[in-house]
């Protein structure tokens, strides 16, 4: 599980975390949502310690991540992994040797054992035929498996993903957002989610946090997010065609 | 003058997380060796053909420009090579190879830095820094007096060939006469210490702008050049310490 509390963070006077506290929890998709600008980056850019929240505090299990010494962060931040917008893949290895990296700093198990499970987190995330292909020889979709696969090499109990769906076609945005909860419920990790796909919400969302100009506005889940009584929620819900598609159907089903 | 003194302290900070104890041995041995191969190796035929026309031309020169009978013949070739082993395969070549391998350790760097590639390391507990600027200063330290010695003997070869085809006032023998002549090994010491500094320099300095890049594409660009510049005013300005340490 992973709490933050109170977490503030300005740019220079301008303040784009107001007072944010949630739970995220262990065994399901977390789905941190809002408008482009509303903080969502910025918020997960702080859990993970790329950014220092200016107040606040950020529990993994109950330990203090901000007031962490360096050799306790780097234990945790090997429980932790992150899967990048445009997949962050290192260019110059190939998809093995990217999956293999994790392993090769912190595995101390032997080269054929590393390499044996990095083909099966190959295997895990149906990349088979590609380990020795170039990030710059395999699609968008075959780019985020690829990270997916190097995320989980270490069996991470903390995924962060941010806007895994970008850039992808409805079907491999579906086939990466199975993925993630597949992998969330089998390794039980707790899995935060960045994201602004309204079909990733109603596909995933076992906790969604909405967030409104740095503000917390709303938390609940997927099942009962269409009838929060938000109105900044609604206005965001809504300006998406699938969900006033879904609303007309239930209202529709509801009358007859 | 707050800004340099900013950029400094970053500096500073960036070269205490680069020199440190490496995660992984193995991995470390690994990066050193592709970049020993692709700085350095790579860089090996710039150097041998750079030198060897800067060495003909180096003779050519004075040749042309000594004509008194009152000079030996012999001082064309002494003052060639002294002008090779004392400036040219150091601190024009480091020039040079600022241009070549400091744009690309920059935008290495820097496009690792905004498409999020440092980021990842950093998520995953890695030493960011010390994994990808370390076997750079190293492989080039270890490797650029190698380029150096390269540049030496090809960049003399260059006046020797010279000395074969153009004729005139240079002869062969005498041209070989003055490259022997009165030869001071503490010169190639010389050049080799300061190719060495020149070596961390370059890697450091372009590093520090590629690890510091904020943006896109147009950003790394910047950084690339300023890598450059900055790599080689530093060079210039260690060429003048250095000579007065060492000569004076």
């Amino acid at each position: 599980m992973v709490e933050v509390k109170h977490i503030v963070k300005t740019f220079e006077g301008h303040t784009v975390l107001n007072d944010i506290s949630a739970v995220f929890e262990e065994g399901k998709t977390n789905l941190i949502i809002g408008r482009s600008g509303s903080g969502k980056t910025v918020l997960i850019k702080n859990i993970i310690g790329l950014m220092r929240p200016d107040s606040g505090r950020i529990l993994y299990d109950d330990r203090d991540f901000i007031s962490m010494d360096k050799p306790e962060l780097n234990r945790l931040r090997r429980e932790m992994g992150m899967l990048f917008q445009g997949s962050a893949l290192f260019d110059s290895m190939t998809v093995l040797e990217n999956v293999m990296f994790p392993l090769n700093m912190f595995s101390h198990e032997s080269s054929k054992e590393r390499e044996k499970r990095a083909m099966f987190c190959l295997d895990r995330v149906n990349l088979p035929g590609a380990e020795h292909l170039f990030p710059s020889e395999i699609s968008g979709g075959m780019m985020k498996r690829a990270a997916i696969a190097r995320t989980i090499a270490l069996n991470p109990q903390y995924l962060f993903c941010d806007e895994p769906n970008s850039g992808l076609d409805p079907k491999t945005a579906l086939m990466i957002d199975d993925l993630i909860h597949g992998i969330t419920t089998e390794y039980k990790m707790t899995t935060v989610i960045n994201t602004h796909d309204m079909n990733s919400v109603l596909n995933i969302g076992d906790n969604i946090v909405f967030i409104q100009d740095g503000r917390k506005e709303w938390q609940g889940t997927k099942s009962n997010i269409m009838d929060s009584g938000n109105k900044a929620l609604n206005d965001f819900l809504y300006a998406s065609d699938l969900f006033r598609k879904v609303k007309e159907a239930e209202t529709t089903m509801e009358e007859g | 003058m707050k800004e340099a003194l900013y950029q400094l302290g970053e500096y500073m900070l960036l070269m205490r997380k680069t020199l440190s104890i490496p995660d992984r041995w193995s991995m470390f041995f690994r990066q050193l060796i592709k970049e020993i191969y692709k700085l350095g190796v790579d860089s090996l035929w710039i150097v041998v053909i750079i030198s060897i026309f800067i060495g003909t031309v180096i003779a050519v020169q004075i040749s042309l420009n000594i004509q008194s009978p009152l000079i030996p013949k012999f001082t064309i070739g002494y003052t060639t090579r002294e002008i090779i082993l004392l400036e040219f395969s150091s601190s024009i070549m480091c020039l040079i190879l600022a241009g070549k391998v400091g744009s690309n350790i920059a935008s290495e760097i820097g496009t690792m830095r905004v498409t999020e590639q440092i980021d990842a390391m950093e998520i995953m507990g890695v030493n960011s820094a010390n994994f990808l600027i370390l076997p750079k200063t190293v492989g080039l330290m270890l490797f650029i007096p190698v380029l150096v010695i390269f540049s030496m003997f090809t960049g003399i070869l260059g006046g020797v060939l010279a000395s074969y085809i153009m004729g005139g006032g240079m002869t062969p023998s005498a041209f070989e006469f003055g490259i022997q002549y009165y030869f001071n090994a503490f010169y190639v010491e010389y050049s080799i210490i300061k190719s060495v500094v020149y070596a961390y320099i370059i890697s450091t300095t372009s590093a520090y702008f590629g690890y510091n890049v904020k943006g896109g594409a147009l950003e790394v660009g910047k950084a690339s050049t300023s890598a450059v510049v900055m790599s080689s005013v530093m060079i210039l300005l260690a060429d003048v310490i250095l000579t007065h340490l060492l000569l004076t």
